[in-house]
Parts: C-alpha cells; structure tokens; sequence
C-alpha cells in the first residue's frame, strides 16, 4: 500500500502546484507619485556593496522609492546574463555593468536609455564619458571611482630591503631577486582565479603606447598584432620570465585572488600585479596593513617612458523597458550618485580605490598611500587608458594564453602568435570591417 | 475474458498514445529550442542580430589551435570516468549486496556524494586538493610523501577531476548494479552453490546477469563523461591554461565571450561526435540485452 | 580453529570496509562541516583542522537570515520545482518506456534514440527563453518545471526501460486476459513493478533539479523566483570567498535533498528487495 501512497502523494502535489504558483509572476504596477520599487541588477561582492550603500543613502533621502537588488555572478558569467536579459527585454529597472568594450557589446543604442542631454551628466568626466558612449549617445554613471592597474608592492619589505621603486623592467627584475634571497615571495601570482594572471600584458599598455603611439589604432584596424609588435610582445616575456626565474609562489597556478591579498598585506610576498579596487578588500581584511601599501605603473623599456595603465570600471545603466515613474525614479537616482551628497556618501561608505570620476569631486584627506601614489601619475600626466577602453578589440582567452604562459606551458611567441588568433576571432564574432 | 495471445489484442494494451506526454514535452521545450539553434549555429549572432554566414562558424570551430587539446579531454574523460564507475562499482555493489556488517550505513555513504551540489563538491575538492595544506598533501607529507600539486600541475589537472568525478558519481553506477544484482533470482546463485566459491559465483552468475546494469551504467557514464561541464568548472575552470580544456568548457567559453553562433556551432559538433560513438554502442548493447 | 580464524578474518576484513568508507566518503563531508564551524578569517585558512571556537550555529543562522530569510523563499521555491518536475518525469518516461520497449519497434527505436540525443545536447538558452515568453510562462515555476522535465525526461526513460526488461511479458497479457486496459495494466501491474526503477529516478533527478545552478539563473530570474543553489552566490564571488559562510550555506542547501533521501532510502533498499521480480 505505500507505494499508492506515494503517487497520491504526487498527484496532490501535482494539483497543488497551481495554487501555490498563482502569486509568481504578477507584476506591480507603478503609479506616478505613488511608491516606486526598483530592481536592481548588480554582481555579487564589491559591486553589490557599493550598490547597496548608494540605494540606501537615496531611500532614506526619498522613502518612496526603494531598491529590490538581484545578485548575478561577476566575470563573463555575468556578462551573459546581462546580455540575455537584455535581448529578451527583461532586465531589471537598472544595472551595473562594465564599461568599456563589454558595454559596446550590449549594443547600447538599441536597449539602452540614452542620458547624455540629462543635466546631471554634465558634471561627469569626459574621459569617463567616452566609455560609456557609443555614436551620438551616452548610457552610464560611473558609481566607481577611476582605477590604476600595475603593481601594488608592500612598502614595509621594500623599507627593510633597501629598495627603490623601479622604473624599468631591469631595475624590477633586480628587486625580485633580492627579495628572492631575502627568502620572501618576488611576484605573487593567483592563477586559480585566471583572470589576475593577465595583469602582467594589460597594465603594460601604457609602454606599449609610449612605444607604438598608434597601436590602438592600427591593432583595431587588423595591421598590429602581439606576435609582430615587440612591445606588445613583452607582457608575455614577463609572465615567462617570472616562471623561468622562480618568481612566483608555490602553488600559485591555483592560488586565489584572496590568497594574493593576504600575502600581499602579511609581507608574505612582495608584489602583486593587480588593479587598485583590491584596496578596498585589503582595508576591510586587513586594516592595518593597508597603509602598508603602495602602488607603481608597471616598469617597461625606458625609465623616462613610465606611467600607469588605467581602469575605468563599472557604471549605472536603464534599459529601455523602464519607463514612467520608474524611468523618473531611475534618472533622480543616477542625478543623487554624481551629487556632492552622493560622492560624500561614497567617500563614507567604500574607500576610494583612484581618483572620482566627477568634476569637483575631492578625494578625502585620509585617502590611502597607493590612491595617492595613482594620483600622482594622472596628475603628472603619466597615465593612459587600459586598450579595452581605446578598442572594441579584445581576445576572451586572454587569460587562459596568460596562465599557460606564467606555468611553463606555453612560450611567449607561440601565445602571442595564438592570441592573435583569439582576437581575430573575436572580431569576425563582432562583424568588425576589415578582419 | 478474453482469447490468449492474440497479437492485435496484446498490441492494444501498449497504446501509441502514452508516448504522447513525453514526446510532446520533449518536442517543444527541447527540440524546437535545439532546431532553432541549429540555424543560429549558421549566424553570426550576438544575441540581438543574427546574420546569416553560412558554415563560416564551423570553420571557425574546427581550426581553433586549441581544439584538439580539447578533443584529446574529452576522450580520456569519458572513457576514464565510465571505465572507472564501471570496474568500481560493480564489486561496491556486490560488497552492499553481501551480507557485509552496516549495509545500510555504507549505502547510505556511498550514495550521499551525488546529493550534494556538484558546485560544492567541486569548491569542496579543490581546496582538499591545495598544493600547500590541503589535505591530500598534508597526509602524502605525513607519510613522507612528495607533495603533488593536483589540479595547478597540467599534465595531472584532469586526471585530478576525473577522481573527484568518479567518487561524486559512483553512487549512481552502484545503485544500478545493485538493483541489477537483486534482480537475479535465487535459483542462479543456488545453482552454483555447490560447486564454488566467490569467484565462481561472481564470474558465472553476477557478471553475465547484470549486463543490462552494466550496458546502462557504461552508456550513462559514458555520455555524461563526454559532455561533462559542472565539475570542470568549478575545479579547474579548463585550467591552468588549456590543459584540462573539454569540449563543452570550450564551447562555454565561446559562449561566456558571446560568440553564441560560435558556440552554438561547437554544440553542433559535439552532439555528432558523441552521436558517432554512442549510437553503435547502444545498438550493440541493445542487441546483446538479456530479458530475464 | 579453523572456524575463529575465519571469523577473525572476517571481521578484519569488516574493519578494513570500514576504515576505507570512512576516509574516502567521510573525510570530505567532516571537511564541509569543519570549514562551516569557522571564523571568516581561520577558515580562509582552509586547514582541516578543529575551529578555534565552534562557530557553526552562528554562521548557520546568518546564512539563514541572511537578506531578510530570503533562504526559506530559496527552499521553498526549489522544492516545489523539484516536486513538480520529478513527478511529471516518472509518469511521463515511465508511460513512454512501458510502452517502447514491449512493442520494440522501428518506432519505438526511433523515439527511444531521438530521446538519447537529449542526453548529449546542452540546451540552448537564448531561444528557449523566447518560447518561455512566447508561451507566457517565463520567470515562473511552471515554464522552469516544463524545461527541467524536458532534460531530464531521456535520463529516466533510459532507466525504465532497462528495467522493463525484468519485468516479464507474461503479466502483462495475464491482466489483459482478466480484462484490465492499457491504463491499469500501466499503473495497477507496471508502475509498482518499476518501483527500484522509479526510486533511483526520483532521487536521482531531484537531486539535480535541486541542486541545479544555471538553469534557474537563466529561465527563473527575479528575487522572488531566488532558488536554493542561487543563495551559494552571495558568499562567492570574483573578488571575495566568504568560505567559512559559503561552506554553511552548502550544508543548508544539502539539508533538502538528504531528507529526500533518508524519505526513500528504506525504498531504495527494500523496494529494490521486495519489488525486483523473481524468474
């Protein structure tokens, strides 16, 4: 008898379903001036903190409008769930998102709100505002501040070793292998999450640039490869050198990102080729570390051609099937982000990790070492932005060819010579003239 | 009443129409969504456009240097994995059919790995699995052992995977042998009673008498091994670099970087070839089935 | 004598069952539980060691309460998607392979083999979310249940009919001659028959619909639709592992799919006693 049990069992469960599913899918309808709830779409972690601090700060500015957020993975995972529900018009009110070549690719001017004729976009920084523009239009607003890639290094080991912050590659190398002696970690490398392998060719570009001014063009247009352009080349010799020479840790072809930081702020290690958004996990990790910190543009070739790569992360954006109350909403919100009041709040709620993308926006006094250390490169005009900024050209498997490179795997000419192909790849998927 | 064994009559009571709920559920929420694929995978195609490029895709796919990193995993993954659960389980399950001490406890045990989450199961390995204190290493060196880095070495990656694929499904394989073993009436075993040991009755009488388990556990491991994904993932990620590559973690990559035409045109390529290796072995096992 | 030496040998062999049980399917659970009972900053660590102070009930209750107990929405909502699909998958593959493999045609081989085929293709997300909406069903459970049962449907029909194999004909024609139609022969002789065969599908395939991470994330997007694996993302994430919070979140998302199986394990076991069929 039981096993009739069982499938009256399952049958009532089956009867039951459509009770139970009978409140999934309603939608509540907004009405102007009434109570607006946003959905808000944002990745897990960093993103997701800075999210939440903004919404707050506006809810309890404006108490009718609250934020529901919806968690999605970060890295490319992400990427196509962004994509997806965009194309399937179900995005949430607003999202966070990349700038950048990843926001070329959500084909803005087709599912984005258009927000360059909005007043509050005036005060957004131009160089800012080219990554988030495609033709006429402007889609975002940054709630990030303006980032350094290159080597964050722990400045206690640098004291205690004597040594300089290098400003060409033969200088770096000279301080790993007197850290190497020292019996500390050189170069901390995390390739168990791979994306913290390509550091080492992409914070290179502003050698590559100061090198071959034109390289972004010529490289979009299919004349410059990383195979033929020695410049270019280099980001894979380093990460092979690094190998060759013993440089990175043990273990590091599975180490974590967090494992890096941890080095990183314990003295453990001495550099870590990283972007300067892994500030604010040191200082939440490990406070008292953090001041321990600094930051210099990854050396090249020539010690008077040095500066730093930079990163402009991620933006606010609406789609376009917002609309009424909670498009109003939406944009009032993005006005209160670039605000004073907004940039207060940020300065309150997460450290600035680089200089703020807002016109008129200071930096607080108490700014940690390494920001100020970014700082003084884009003020000494020795900045650039990173390629994915200057290029919708941009191979997925890069760092897959980084991490076969940095274990050993692969040698730097074969990895440049099979990246190219990535990219050419990528650029016939994309439908670019000319490739 | 009605006559015996009338062919018409008998072939009423198996109606056509029970076929019905699974194919048409089947027809619309996977093949039609699987055609209109197919016609991407001749697109290129970024989600909010498709423009039509004919086999470009394919050839795309097909001269990716990566490729055949990828291919050569995919083989040592499905024949590995469905080779292992095979020779593994079969004794386990002769073992839980014995009239070994905690039956019910080991059955219990060798079964709970495929209730938890493959995520987890595969965050779970890969720390166990850390070069420095892992656990694995931390036992090796307390024997005096070398460390080995599992899943950071490349030429041992995969191999890493493999074991964590088999521990997590070996369950499954178990459960079907078991229940191929039980089925086998007493008489067999009886019969040979008298003449032999263990052996005797495991050559002679388990091992023919489960081979419809056996086909079923080999087909199954086989085709998931071949289109394995989850546990890759979210050990190696494919890595480090392209050594522990399959596949399905290539086409998911194309697909991560929105080349969705690309992608869908892998899909394609990965469901003939493993369409060329099952079906012949299907219809061997199916020809060589055994009705008890 | 020769009786204890046997005996002796028994028991030694019991012992080693035993030693060898526990280490190859213990340890890595003991792990789990271990990595939950920590600090945020020990169990970054990842020793396998005993945690400074037993932290497991804490780290329990704030993945529990996490986000408003947005957990128990998680549960609930997994389990009904569960419920739902697995039910469906047995009546419906369990009709389609009772019927498949008695007649054994050209039909029946060519339905059979276009169902293998749905164990090789990954499904493609981007048009079956079109259908979803076109059928008005997307982001919720029902259009979920349909598509799990669709991918999960080949899997059990697979088994079925390999267990219809021992299930002889002469029983079905027994019940034919006593007058029953296809449809209490089907569910009066066959079903209860198949009984193993439906216990390994049901546990099998509830254990993956459960634990299912991509599918919810594409077809049943939404906060109110957050399914159990979902809850997993809030402690990893590119830049940050919560681990001592993901590996707790890990054992409250298990808790599901281990009571289903201590539900059916006596089932497992005595169904596949009682129901196999003998000669």
């Amino acid at each position: 008898m039981k096993k009739t049990g069982l499938f009256i069992l399952m049958l009532l469960m089956l009867m039951a379903l459509p009770s139970l599913l009978f409140a999934a899918g309603k939608e509540d309808a907004a009405k102007a001036g009434g109570p607006v709830k946003l959905t808000y779409l944002v990745a897990s972690g960093t993103d997701q903190t800075q999210a939440q601090v903004m919404a707050d700060a506006y809810t309890a500015l404006h108490p009718e409008v609250t934020f529901e957020l919806e968690l999605r993975p970060g890295g490319a995972d992400g990427d196509n769930i962004v994509k997806t529900r965009l194309a399937t018009e179900e995005m949430t009110d607003l999202f966070y998102y990349n700038a950048g070549s990843l926001l070329v690719a959500l084909n803005p001017t087709e599912t984005l709100v258009d927000l360059a004729d909005e007043p509050f976009m005036d005060v957004v920084d131009d160089a800012f505002k080219m990554t988030v523009a495609k033709g006429e239009g402007v889609f975002g607003v940054p709630n990030q501040t303006a980032m350094g890639g290159g080597i964050l290094y722990n400045k206690k080991i640098y004291a205690d070793l004597g040594l300089r912050v290098p400003k060409t590659w033969a200088e770096f190398a000279a301080n790993n292998e007197k850290i190497k002696a020292a019996g500390l970690t050189p170069v901390i490398a995390t390739y168990g999450d791979s994306w913290t392998s390509q550091l080492f060719v992409l914070a290179d570009y502003y050698n590559v640039q100061a090198a071959v001014p034109d390289f972004a063009e010529s490289y979009t247009a299919n004349r410059a490869k990383y195979a033929n352009t020695p410049a270019a080349r280099a980001g894979f010799d380093h990460l092979k050198e690094g190998f060759d020479k013993g440089w990175y840790q043990s273990g590091f072809a599975t180490a974590k990102y967090n494992q890096g930081l941890e080095m990183l702020a314990t003295g453990q290690g001495a550099h870590y080729p990283m972007l300067s958004f892994a500030l604010t996990a040191i200082k939440e990790n490990w406070p008292g570390e953090v001041e321990n910190i600094g930051f210099f543009a990854q050396p090249g070739a020539s010690a008077d051609k040095n500066g730093a790569t930079i990163w402009m992360l991620s933006a606010n954006y609406i789609p376009k099937t917002t609309t009424g109350a909670r498009l109003a909403a939406a944009k009032d919100f993005f006005a209160f982000i670039v605000s004073p009041e907004g940039i207060a709040t940020m300065n309150a709620g997460f450290p600035p990790s680089g200089p703020y993308l807002v016109k008129g926006a200071k930096l607080p006094a108490d700014v940690l070492p390494a920001v100020n250390d970014i700082s003084s490169y884009i003020d000494g005009g020795h900045s650039a932005p990173a390629l994915e900024f200057l290029s919708p050209v941009k191979g997925p498997r890069l760092e897959q060819f980084c991490v076969a490179v940095g274990t050993g795997q692969m040698s730097p000419e074969e990895a440049a010579a099979n990246y190219d192909k990535d990219v050419a790849n990528q650029a016939k998927q994309l439908g670019l003239a000319g490739w | 009443m009605r006559k015996r064994g009338s062919k018409t009559a008998l072939t009423m009571s198996y109606p056509n129409w029970f076929y019905l709920p699974a194919v048409i559920t089947f027809a619309i929420f996977f093949i039609w969504p699987t055609l209109s694929a197919f016609y991407y995978s001749l697109t290129r195609w970024t989600i909010f456009d498709a423009t039509f490029i004919g086999l470009e895709n394919y050839a795309q796919f097909l001269s990716d240097p990566m490729l055949s990193i990828g291919l050569k995993n995919t083989f040592i993954y499905g024949i590995l994995t469905s080779g292992l659960k095979t020779v593994l389980a079969l004794p386990l399950a002769v073992l839980l059919t014995s009239g070994i001490r905690f039956k019910g406890f080991y059955r219990s045990l060798v079964f709970f790995p495929v209730l938890v989450s493959t995520i987890a199961v595969g965050i779970t390995f890969s720390i166990l699995m850390q070069p420095n204190e892992g656990l694995f290493n931390v036992l090796l060196a307390s024997v005096g052992a070398p460390r080995v880095d599992w899943l950071g070495n490349p030429r041992l990656a995969l191999f890493s995977v493999i074991f964590v694929d088999v521990w997590k499904g070996i369950g499954i394989a178990t459960v079907i042998f078991m229940a191929g073993i039980l089925a086998i009436p007493q008489d067999y075993f009886d019969a040979v009673r008298l003449e032999g040991g263990f052996w005797i009755k495991f050559r002679h009488v388990i091992i023919p008498l489960v081979r419809n388990s056996t086909f079923t556990v080999i087909l199954l491991s086989f085709i998931g091994g071949l289109r394995t994904f989850d546990l890759i993932w979210a050990m190696t990620g494919g890595g480090p670099g392209f050594a522990s590559d399959v596949l399905t973690s290539i086409i998911y990559k194309q697909y991560q970087a929105g080349f969705y035409g690309l992608s869908t045109a892998g899909n394609v390529i990965l469901f003939l070839m493993v369409t060329i290796l099952v079906f012949p072995l299907r219809s061997f096992f199916n020809s060589r089935e055994i009705e008890v | 004598m020769n009786k204890r030496k046997r005996s002796l040998k028994a028991s030694l062999g019991n012992i080693i069952v035993f030693v060898l049980m526990i280490a190859v399917f213990v340890m890595p659970f003991l792990y789990i539980i271990l990595m939950a009972s920590k600090s945020a900053r020990e169990s970054a660590l990842m020793r396998f060691s005993l945690p400074e102070t037993n932290l497991l009930f804490r780290n329990l209750g704030q993945v529990v309460s996490f986000r408003d107990y947005e957990m128990f929405r998680a549960l609930f909502n997994s389990t009904l998607l569960t419920l739902g699909a697995v039910s469906l998958v047995v009546v419906f593959a369990a009709l389609f392979a009772f019927v498949a493999q008695r007649k054994n045609d050209r039909i029946a081989t060519l339905l059979m083999g276009v169902l293998v085929a749905g164990l090789m293709i990954p499904p493609s997300v981007v048009p079956t979310i079109s259908l979803l909406r076109t059928l008005g069903i997307y982001k919720t459970l029902y259009g979920m249940i349909l598509i799990d049962v669709a991918l999960f449907l080949p899997f059990a029909a697979m088994i079925f009919r390999t267990a219809m194999t021992g299930i002889p004909r002469d029983l079905d024609e027994a019940s034919y001659i006593d007058g029953a139609g296809p449809l209490s022969i089907f569910f009066q002789v066959i079903l209860p028959l198949l009984k193993p065969a439906i216990v390994t599908v049901v546990v099998t395939s509830s254990v993956n619909i459960f634990n299912d991470f991509v599918g919810p994330l594409y077809f049943l997007p939404g906060a109110k639709n957050v399914t159990a694996p979902l809850t997993l993302y809030n402690y990893i994430s590119q830049f940050k592992t919560e681990w001592n919070l993901l590996f707790a979140n890990v054992l409250v998302v298990s808790v599901i799919p281990l009571l289903i199986f201590i539900f059916f394990q006596r089932q497992l076991v005595s169904g596949m006693m009682g129901g196999a069929v003998k000669g």
